[in-house]
């Protein structure tokens, strides 16, 4: 079972698509649950602490805004910890939470220069585009290494 | 927050499906014997509790019909103060847009999951191309 970031980083259908061929998506929800329910970060609306701005440095330089350096924060250790990404373009959606184009111009930046099985697709809007686009993603996935290589 | 030692999750189960409507997985849901908490939504349902409990529930749902039936993990559980809309003074809560349009094209994916073992792509048509604006003209006029 590999583990695979997905790009949107919450995406409902390559998170389940992920999952339906046999891996592990590595989303931005998983992180968000483990931040809330971690003791002390439980100021609503806020989700993030002081502490993620300094994490996401790493990412991303000082003079960014906190928010691109938080989102990074939570984003940028997913792409470290990937085995392969699935990269989604011309998502229309990318607007709201998901909406920072700085960040994901770097999330996808970040997920491009590792060196890592990558596949990149657009959304589908008909249906043959729909049959190309599953495709691809299950054509990807079953091609990864099922098994944990015991790192 | 419910805190303690125990994993808990909280998932998403959204419903595409022609023979499966979102009250037939949530009864599928109540029936298990397991300790879940469930809130039904316009798009399916949201089932918290132990990882195990709640994985296990969600592979039966799934399987009522696989390639109609979507999951995905969710970060805030349902009713969380700092998402639900009964708190925020209503309005969709954050997320709300992004899952809509997803949802817009899951009709979309279930056919092509539907049809993946039999599709071929090398008999995939290939698209027109665009047709220039002068040829254009010219069908115009040509039937005129």
């Amino acid at each position: 079972m590999a583990k695979i970031f997905i790009y949107p980083t919450n995406s409902l259908i390559l998170s389940d698509l992920v999952e339906r061929f046999g891996h592990k998506p590595l989303a931005m929800m998983e992180k968000i649950r483990e931040k809330i329910t971690t003791v002390g970060v439980d100021s609503p609306p806020l989700n993030i602490t002081p502490e993620d701005p300094k994490l996401g440095l790493k990412y991303a330089s000082v003079e960014v805004p906190a928010g691109v350096r938080g989102r990074m924060s939570i984003v940028g250790p997913l792409v470290d910890e990937a085995d392969a990404a699935i990269i989604v373009l011309d998502s229309a959606s990318a607007f709201g939470c998901m909406g920072c184009a700085r960040t994901n111009e770097l999330t996808k930046f970040l997920a491009r220069q590792r060196d890592i099985p990558r596949l990149e697709v657009k959304y589908p809007r008909t249906d043959e585009e729909g049959k190309d686009f599953v495709y691809q993603i299950a054509e990807f996935l079953k091609s990864l290494p099922k098994e944990e290589d015991g790192e | 927050m419910s805190g303690e030692d125990v994993d808990e999750i909280t998932k998403i189960v959204v419903i595409d499906s022609e023979s499966v409507l979102p009250s037939d997985a949530a009864m599928k849901i109540y029936e298990s014997d397991v300790d879940i908490t469930i809130k039904e939504t316009c798009f399916g349902t949201m089932v918290t509790g132990p990882r195990e409990s709640v994985e296990k529930v969600v592979a039966e749902v799934r399987a009522l019909d696989p390639n109609h039936v979507f999951v995905k993990q969710r970060g805030f559980p349902p009713g969380d103060k700092r998402r639900c809309r009964a708190s925020r003074g209503g309005g969709p809560r954050p997320g709300f847009h992004y899952l809509r349009n997803e949802v817009a094209t899951l009709p979309i994916i279930s056919r092509a999951l539907d049809e993946y073992e039999t599709y071929n792509p090398a008999e995939k048509k290939e698209s027109p191309d665009k047709i220039s604006p002068s040829k254009l003209k010219d069908i115009i006029e040509s039937e005129l």
